[in-house]
C-alpha cells in the first residue's frame, strides 16, 4: 500500500518535471527564434513563402467554413429571434458572434488542423531525413533558416485569415437572412453597423487571433523540431500539435474573453 | 600540425549507457582514414561528435587545432564551413532540385553572382558525374545518385575535411564502385582529409590509408589496411571475416532455452 502511494507520488513528480522541462525547451526555442537579429535580405522571401504555404493555401478551408458557419448562425439566430419579434437584430447577432468568438476560435482551430499539422510533419520529416543536421553541418542555423520563417509566416497569416473568415461568415449570414429569409437589407446592415464597436468587438477579436496564431505556430514548430526522428514519432508529434493547439486555443479564449470583458 | 582531427580520451554516454570509453583517434591531414566497427558501436555518433552536433561527457576533440566543443556559436559555424559531411540518407533538401541543393551552401555563405554559382555548381556536379541530372528533384534520384549529389554539395565550399557516414551501405555494385572511386579521387585531387565511417570491410580497406576499428566503446585495432588484414585477434578477426559467432555472440543475452520453453518464464 505504502509502496503504491510512493510510486504514485514518484510518477506525479516525474510527470511534473518532464512537463516543466518541455515548457523550458519550448520557451528557449521561442526565445532563440524571436530574439535574434533578423537577416532581412534572406529572411523576407522565406517568410513570404511561408505566408503563402500557411496562409494562402489555408484560404479554401477558411472561406468554405466561414460561409457555412455564417449561414448556420443566421438560420439558427433567425428562428430564435423571430419568436421575440426581433428578427431585424439578426445582423448584430451574427456580426458580434463572428467577430468576437467564432472568427478567431474557428479560424485558429482550422489553422491548427491545416497548417499546424503540416508544419510539424514537414519539420519532423526534415529531421528524420537528416536535412536539419546537414544544414547545421553546412554552418546554416536551422532555427533561422527553417523555424523562424515558419513562425513569422504563421504569426502574420492568422489575423489575416481571421479577417477573411469574419467577412465571409457575415456574407454567408447576409445570403441566408436577406436573400433567402427576406429580411430587409438596409436594416440588416444598419443594425449591424450601429451595434458593432470597432475597438471592443472587431479589434479584440483580431487580438485574440494574434495570440492564437502565435500559440498554434509555436506548438507546431516545437513539436516538429523536438520529434523523435521516426515515422511513429512524426505521427505522434502531428497528433500532439492538433490536440495541444485545440486545447490551448479554447483555454486561452476563456482567459482573453474574461480579460476583455473585465475591461483590461 | 600534421593531424587535422585529434580525439583524446573521448567518453560519451547516451541514456546513461556508455558509447565511448576513452577513445583516442588521430586523423592525419590529406589522408583517407576509416573508422570501422559493427553496427551500433557509435560510428555515426563519433562523426556527430567531431562536427560538434553532440557534446562528449569527457575528453576533447581538436579540429584544426581548436577544441570544437569550446568554441562560440559563431566560431563553430566558421569552422564548419571547412567541414563537409555526407549523411547516410544523403540529407538532400526535398523541396529543392539537384542544382539548388548544391548551390545552397554557396548562396548561404557567399555573395557570388548567379553566373558564378552556376559555373561552380555545374563543375561540382561534373566531378560526381551528375551534371546532366541538375534539374531532377531528389525524389527522382536513386540512392547512389542522391549520395553523389550530397557529395557534390559537401565539397561546394572547398572544405578541408569531409566525413562520410556509411557511404556504401545499400548500394549496388556499380554505385559502390563509383563511390569508392569518387572518394579516393576527390580526396587526392582536392587535397581533402577524409573520414569514412563504414562496416563494409572490403571497399573501405581498398581506399583507406589508415584504419581504426572500434567495438564496445573502445578502439580494438588500428593500422594500415595491410596490417589490419593481418590481425588475428578474436573480435577483430570476427568482424573482418564476417564470422557469425565469436567474441560478439550470435545470440542476444537471454535465459537458458530450457528455462524459457519449459517453465513458461516469458512475461
Amino acid at each position: 500500500m505504502i509502496t503504491c502511494i510512493i510510486n504514485s507520488i514518484t510518477a506525479l513528480g516525474r510527470f511534473g518535471i518532464d512537463t516543466l522541462q518541455e515548457l523550458g525547451k519550448a520557451g528557449t526555442l521561442l526565445f532563440r527564434v524571436v530574439f535574434r537579429l533578423p537577416d532581412v535580405r534572406k529572411g523576407f522571401p522565406l517568410v513570404m513563402q511561408q505566408v503563402y504555404a500557411e496562409g494562402v493555401l489555408s484560404l479554401l478551408i477558411i472561406i468554405v467554413s466561414g460561409v457555412f458557419i455564417g449561414m448556420v448562425v443566421a438560420l439558427q439566430g433567425y428562428h430564435t429571434l423571430v419568436k421575440f419579434g426581433a428578427a431585424q437584430q439578426l445582423g448584430p447577432l451574427v456580426a458580434l458572434s463572428v467577430t468576437r468568438e467564432l472568427g478567431p476560435v474557428v479560424t485558429a482551430l482550422l489553422f491548427a488542423g491545416r497548417a499546424g499539422s503540416a508544419i510539424t510533419a514537414e519539420i519532423g520529416l526534415m529531421k528524420a531525413t537528416d536535412q536539419l543536421s546537414s544544414m547545421e553541418m553546412m554552418a546554416v542555423d536551422p532555427l533561422q533558416r527553417v523555424i523562424s520563417p515558419r513562425l513569422w509566416g504563421g504569426f502574420i497569416s492568422m489575423p489575416l485569415l481571421t479577417i477573411i473568415f469574419n467577412l465571409v461568415a457575415i456574407y454567408g449570414a447576409y445570403l441566408v437572412g436577406v436573400k433567402w429569409l427576406g429580411l430587409d437589407a438596409g436594416a440588416f446592415w444598419s443594425n449591424m453597423q450601429s451595434s458593432v464597436d470597432f475597438h471592443s468587438d472587431v479589434m479584440n477579436g483580431i487580438i485574440k487571433s494574434v495570440v492564437f496564431g502565435l500559440v498554434v505556430i509555436w506548438i507546431s514548430v516545437y513539436q516538429g523540431y523536438e520529434t523523435a526522428p521516426t515515422s511513429a514519432g512524426i505521427a505522434g508529434a502531428t497528433t500532439r500539435t492538433v490536440v495541444y493547439s485545440s486545447l490551448a486555443i479554447l483555454g486561452l479564449d476563456f482567459v482573453l474573453t474574461a480579460m476583455m470583458i473585465g475591461g483590461w | 600540425m600534421n593531424n587535422l582531427v585529434e580525439i583524446n580520451n573521448l567518453h560519451f554516454l547516451r541514456n546513461n549507457r556508455p558509447i565511448f570509453q576513452g577513445v583516442d583517434i588521430m586523423i592525419p591531414r590529406g589522408k583517407v582514414t576509416a573508422i570501422m566497427g559493427p553496427s551500433g558501436t557509435g560510428k555515426t555518433t563519433l562523426l556527430r561528435l567531431i562536427g560538434a552536433q553532440l557534446q562528449p561527457s569527457q575528453g576533447q576533440i581538436l579540429v584544426a587545432g581548436e577544441n570544437i566543443h569550446l568554441l562560440s556559436r559563431h566560431a563553430l559555424y566558421q569552422l564548419r564551413k571547412q567541414m563537409g559531411m555526407l549523411f547516410q540518407t544523403g540529407g538532400l533538401f526535398t523541396h529543392l532540385n539537384v542544382f539548388e541543393n548544391v548551390a545552397f551552401p554557396l548562396r548561404e555563405h557567399t555573395k557570388l553572382s548567379d553566373a558564378m554559382i552556376q559555373t561552380l555548381v555545374l563543375t561540382r556536379l561534373e566531378m560526381v558525374g551528375l551534371r546532366g541530372a541538375h534539374l531532377l528533384m531528389p525524389s527522382e534520384l536513386s540512392g547512389g545518385m542522391a549520395r553523389r549529389v550530397a557529395l557534390a554539395r559537401a565539397i561546394a565550399l572547398d572544405p578541408q575535411l569531409i566525413m562520410y557516414d556509411e557511404p556504401f551501405s545499400g548500394q549496388d555494385p556499380i554505385s559502390m564502385g563509383v563511390l569508392v572511386k569518387l572518394i579516393r579521387t576527390l580526396n587526392d585531387a582536392l587535397g581533402l582529409t577524409s573520414i569514412i565511417v563504414s562496416h563494409d570491410v572490403a571497399e573501405t580497406l581498398d581506399i583507406a590509408d589508415y584504419v581504426y576499428v572500434i567495438a564496445n566503446g573502445k578502439v580494438i585495432g588500428q593500422g594500415t589496411p595491410e596490417a589490419i588484414r593481418g590481425e588475428n585477434t578474436g573480435q577483430l578477426k570476427q568482424f573482418l571475416e564476417g564470422l557469425p559467432d565469436g567474441p560478439v555472440p550470435f545470440h542476444y543475452p537471454a535465459n537458458s532455452l530450457d528455462h524459457d520453453l519449459l517453465e513458461g518464464a516469458i512475461s
